[in-house]
């Protein structure tokens, strides 16, 4: 089901969370949205969900307007960021709940408690109590229960930002899975750049209540909107009034066209990848990620001087938004 | 949720409103009613008869003493409770919970037949020229008694909360057990000490039962403002009775006062 | 954070050797002293006095017909009032936790009145508003109505104070998930919130039962204390002790005693239990 969000404003007191925000979520698609604390995108999820209620504007849920419909009606999914299990429930009975609302029959029940519990690996913990589980283990079982009543829409708070890292790389790969298995229109919320590149289909970067881009997780990367998105999505130099990519700069021993004088400060070997950090002549730091072989290549030293150059550039307006030139140069 | 049913809120607020109002707010705007129903200087004098003052000064005695006996003790045994493991700890734990269990009338009871002329310590007591019950001695009793609970009570958790690190802290560097306490445990759980003392005072100034049993309620001689309260009220001095009244419910909303404060200053420490 | 909130729970201490043996010794002696010299002797004088006939006397004591009128009374009041308060306990909590209103901190600071104001006014305020002579023309002084009212008086702030600190704790969360999973409001309450407050709700209770089945002061006046009709145990109590019949009075004392701790072992219970799944 498709979600229209139309010029929705939200205020809490003196704050203004969401400021005249429209935003389309295609049926079936897999959707980030992302931004630092307080860029609005939690106040917009749970707009979406109906556990608040706009100040000005719409939500439409597969174009009916849903504004006014209360949270119990919208037929949303909610995952939350600290699982909000039910603590005096057993996990059966956790995932039970929606269904056994809705009167529905205690064998489809049981049927329905056993298929999902085999979905998210956690059959044979049906007796558990989430006191009894990781948080691993208790974010899947959230998610159980929350596809469990066969929603229009899965929503997901910051799912793993409570969980260890190893565990968030695991069950970020397993949602993606999950979602080419199931279909259902999913939104998710993080502040994490990664994630969300990483999962995603449509990713909507949100600063200061406001949307500053939206599109593909590639496109968000190669084509930046204003630098907060392009800061925000990957690392970034500035040279003047340039934006430059720390894989975009080219390290030469001998000056040539475009080309400005630095010396090595500082040489990282990450293993996969290594990383030069620089100095240039006006004292302004900036570094080159380059690859080992191209650093073998160069046998670059510290305190090295050398010559830099982007290979790709942009440039942005004054305020730091609105169109961009691009600068190309041949490599 | 519960903005989408206003019906629902406006109910829930009108039910806890209006059951606090006809069971607290309207009865203590009677007291004031009543006191003052035939003038301001018929209440003054009905507080101020030589019994009265002796009740007041009786009321004071009591406070003074059992308050401040509760709080040393309340203190070293929330310390002993805390910082330290015995055996009875548990048993300790029960005895103190008791005044909270048991009717005031039987706690006169039962100091009667400890110091009563039958009791148990009272044949040994009288024989020396002590007398406990239908005294004051009695009534300090029963007061202790009732009152005991409630700084141990207030002081535990504070104490369980800030660790015992500070404590290790200033040991290491040289202090002393007694000085260890006074500069770092006592200014710690200060507010706890207040709100328990505000809480045990409130208790003494208004106990009742206990203090009848054991004092005979001798009038001028063996009561305390609540006892002398309820001496007018039998005697059909209304005046009297609500100016009394009116005393002890300023009193109780002064406490009201000082718990609230103290209990901000606790949970913020 | 208070006391007579009733719960129990807390971590194992820390055993330091603090003070040194000595002084930790005497503290301990000078306690056990303390509390040994204020409430158990006369206890046990108590329990002494009331075994004094041995079984027989004791059993004819409680028999008595005005004793057990008093003592019946006293239970079917108290458990009247708990239930009350069971619900408007947890009603006045949950408006003074999720509602806002002005002057809604001036309510909160007046639940304690019960606990501030001495026992005696509360029945002499009670009296002159709902007895006769009563402004607002309700008289119900001498019926075991004013006996219900006085008790829910003295008790109103023990449920409250006991749900107010869990419910501040609650995780709204749950609450939104179960409203996502299509609850409605009731049902929220209902399956989510009513479990997660049933420990502070029985906590409350049997405080408020203990403090209830034991009152003295409010009930002296309001009630009239009609043997058979409006006297309640605590009244019955003092009558015998006045008129001397100790022994008989003590024997009542104990099992009303044992019936107030039974409610505080109850608490206790409770909230181990609650701890134990990990709340």
């Amino acid at each position: 089901m498709s979600i229209v969000v139309e010029n929705a404003t939200k205020r809490f007191g003196e704050f203004l969370a969401l400021n005249d925000v429209s935003l389309e979520v295609p049926d079936g698609s897999l959707t980030a949205l992302l931004g630092p604390s307080g860029s609005g995108k939690s106040t917009l999820l749970r707009l979406i969900a109906g556990l608040e209620e706009p100040d000005a504007g719409r939500i439409l849920i597969s174009g009916r307007d849903a504004t006014a419909v209360a949270v119990q009606d919208r037929g949303v999914g909610f995952v939350f960021q600290h699982y909000a299990a039910f603590k005096h429930m057993t996990v059966y009975e956790n995932v039970a709940f929606g269904l056994r609302i809705r009167k529905q029959p205690k064998g489809h029940i049981d049927k329905r408690v056993h298929e999902l519990l085999s979905l998210v690996h956690l059959d044979g913990l049906s007796g558990r109590f989430p006191s009894q589980l990781s948080g691993g283990q208790r974010q899947r079982m959230a998610l159980a229960r929350a596809l469990a009543v066969e929603p229009k829409v899965l929503l997901l708070d910051e799912p793993f930002g409570a969980l260890d890292a190893q565990v968030r790389k695991e069950l970020r790969a397993w949602l993606r899975r999950l979602h080419d298995e199931v279909h259902v229109t999913t939104v998710f919320v993080t502040h994490d750049q990664e994630e969300a590149m990483e999962v995603a289909e449509q990713i909507v970067v949100m600063n200061d209540g406001q949307i500053e881009q939206a599109g593909a997780p590639r496109e968000l990367y190669e084509h930046p909107a204003n630098k907060f998105v392009m800061g925000f999505v990957g690392a970034v130099n500035r040279l003047g009034s340039l934006f430059v990519r720390p894989h975009d700069v080219e390290i030469l021993h001998r000056p040539e066209t475009g080309t400005e004088e630095a010396m090595i400060e500082h040489i990282v070997h990450l293993g996969f990848e290594v990383r030069v950090e620089l100095v240039l002549g006006d004292g302004d730091g900036l570094w080159a990620q380059i690859t080992r072989a191209d650093a073998q290549a160069l046998e670059l030293e510290k305190g090295q001087i050398v010559y830099i150059r982007p290979n790709r550039a942009r440039v942005f307006d004054e305020d730091g938004s609105g169109p961009t030139t691009e600068e190309l140069q041949a490599a | 949720m519960a903005a989408r049913h206003p019906l629902g809120k406006y109910g829930l607020r009108f039910a806890a409103l209006g059951y606090l109002t006809l069971l607290l707010m309207v009865p203590v705007g009677m007291i004031f009613y009543r006191a003052f129903e035939h003038g301001a200087g018929t209440a003054w004098d009905s507080v101020t008869t030589p019994d009265a003052l002796h009740a007041l000064y009786l009321t004071v005695v009591m406070v003074a003493i059992a308050v401040p006996a509760n709080t040393v003790f309340g203190v070293g045994c929330a310390l002993l409770l805390v910082r330290t493991n015995f055996r009875g700890k548990a048993l300790l734990n029960a005895l103190i919970d008791i005044p909270f269990a048991v009717s005031p009338v039987v706690i006169g009871l039962s100091l009667i037949l400890v110091y009563g002329s039958t009791g148990w310590f009272g044949s040994y007591l009288i024989d020396n020229g002590v007398q406990v019950i239908f005294a004051v001695p009695g009534m300090v009793l029963a007061t202790i008694f009732v009152s005991l609970p409630f700084v141990v009570r207030e002081v535990v958790p504070v104490l369980q909360e800030i660790g015992d690190e500070q404590e290790q802290a200033a040991r290491t560097l040289g202090a002393s057990g007694w000085q260890t306490f006074r500069r770092v445990t006592l200014p710690a759980i200060r507010w706890g000490v207040t709100y328990g003392v505000v809480l045990a005072t409130a208790r003494a100034l208004g106990e009742f039962g206990a203090v009848a049993v054991v004092s005979g309620h001798i009038s001028g001689q063996t009561e305390t403002i609540p006892l002398w309260v309820w001496h007018q009220f039998q005697n059909f001095n209304s005046t009297g009775a609500y100016a009394g009244s009116l005393v002890l419910a300023l009193l109780a909303l002064i406490t009201l006062f000082a718990m609230n404060v103290s209990k901000r200053k606790e949970s913020s420490a | 954070m208070s006391a007579l909130s009733g719960t129990r729970a807390e971590a194992p201490p820390r055993v330091v050797s603090w003070p040194r043996l000595g002084g930790a010794t005497l503290g301990r002696g000078l306690v056990t002293a303390y509390i040994s010299l204020m409430v158990l002797i006369p206890l046990a004088a108590l329990t002494a006095k009331s075994a004094e006939g041995g079984m027989g006397a004791f059993w004819t004591a409680i028999t008595n017909p005005e004793a057990i009128a008093a003592l019946k009374l006293t239970l079917i009041a108290s458990l009247i009032v708990v239930a009350i308060n069971a619900v408007m306990g947890t009603t006045i909590a949950w408006v003074l936790v999720r509602d806002s209103f002005p002057g809604k901190g001036f309510v909160n600071s007046l639940i304690d009145l019960p606990f501030a104001l001495p026992t005696i006014v509360a029945g002499i305020t009670l009296l002159a508003l709902y007895g006769p002579k009563s402004p607002v023309g309700i008289d119900v002084a001498y019926t075991r109505i004013a006996v219900v009212m006085a008790l829910l008086f003295v008790t109103l702030p023990f449920v409250v104070r006991a749900v107010q600190p869990t419910l501040l704790e609650l995780d709204r969360e749950m609450e939104e998930a179960a409203a996502s999973l299509g609850a409605r409001p009731l049902t929220v309450f209902r399956r989510i919130v009513l479990p997660s407050l049933s420990p502070a709700i029985i906590s409350g209770v049997a405080l408020a039962f203990a403090r209830s089945i034991g009152e003295f002061g409010s009930l002296g006046l309001l009630s009239g204390n009609i043997p058979y009709k409006t006297e309640v145990a605590s009244v019955f109590i003092f009558g015998q002790v006045e008129s001397g019949t100790t022994a008989s009075a003590a024997a009542v004392s104990v099992l009303l005693l044992c019936v107030a701790l039974v409610m505080l072992l109850l608490i206790g219970l409770v909230s181990r239990w609650s701890l134990r799944h990990g709340r």
